[in-house]
């Protein structure tokens, strides 16, 4: 068993154009910094400079967006499924 | 037409706020067939954001029925239909067709689309299937 993670077709180049790739760890951070070993450049797309979830992206533990539980420190186990969204936003300014 | 008419419809239903929303259709068609209203979470007259959870929901749905977002459509309510930096810093689906809606006027609406890929913004016609 693993974590499941679902990617959305603008950081498929990561992955090699799959939508969907396996990873582990314990909390979320972990599991990001554990696809990073097989799809270079994914981390920093989700995560910024100061370790936090980056603003344009959403990112759901199951039915759950992890801004309204614990971001990157969110614990993960085998069986989750994760999916990315980019967030969709923007206005006249 | 029907399309276009709901576009606009729920533009001018939310003006002075800024409307969005989707329309999917079949993936790898690049046909857009069902009109998705969605909640601008930002409630502002001169920004706009996805609800995540209403996205969630949508993008689920769509997958379940193979479809993709063929369209994603905004309102401009006092300038015109023409991205904005923020709307070319936001853009995140390379292969979408961004629909803007300009309600400035009260008796004319603007109408235009746009590929925005890798921050380039260019404008495509409109045709109108039946």
């Amino acid at each position: 068993m693993a974590i499941e993670v679902r990617i959305p077709t603008i950081l498929r180049t990561y992955t090699d154009g799959a939508k969907q790739v396996e990873g582990s760890g314990s909390t979320l951070g972990e599991l990001f910094t554990d696809l990073e070993q097989r799809h270079g450049g994914l981390r920093e797309r989700l995560v910024d400079n100061g370790g936090g979830l980056r603003r344009f992206v959403n990112v759901y533990l199951n039915d759950e967006d992890v801004r309204f539980l614990s971001g990157l420190d969110t614990p993960v186990k085998d069986g989750d499924t994760v999916t990315v969204l980019p967030a969709v936003a923007g206005g006249a300014l | 037409m029907v399309v276009v008419d709901a576009i606009v419809a729920h533009a001018r239903r939310d003006h002075p706020d800024e409307a969005c929303g989707v329309v999917a259709g079949p993936a790898g068609r690049d046909l857009p067939t069902r009109v998705i209203a969605m909640d601008n979470a930002a409630r502002s007259m001169t920004f706009y954001e996805f609800d995540s959870m209403e996205q969630l929901r949508v993008w689920r749905e769509m997958d379940d029925n193979d479809e993709e977002p063929v369209v994603i459509y905004h309102s401009h309510t006092a300038t015109e239909a023409y991205p904005s930096r923020t709307d070319i810093s936001y853009a995140s689906e390379p292969q979408a067709h961004y629909v803007l809606v300009s309600t400035r006027e009260e008796d004319t609406t603007e109408f235009r689309s746009y590929r925005i890929t890798d921050g380039v913004v260019t404008e495509e016609p409109v045709s109108v299937v039946e």
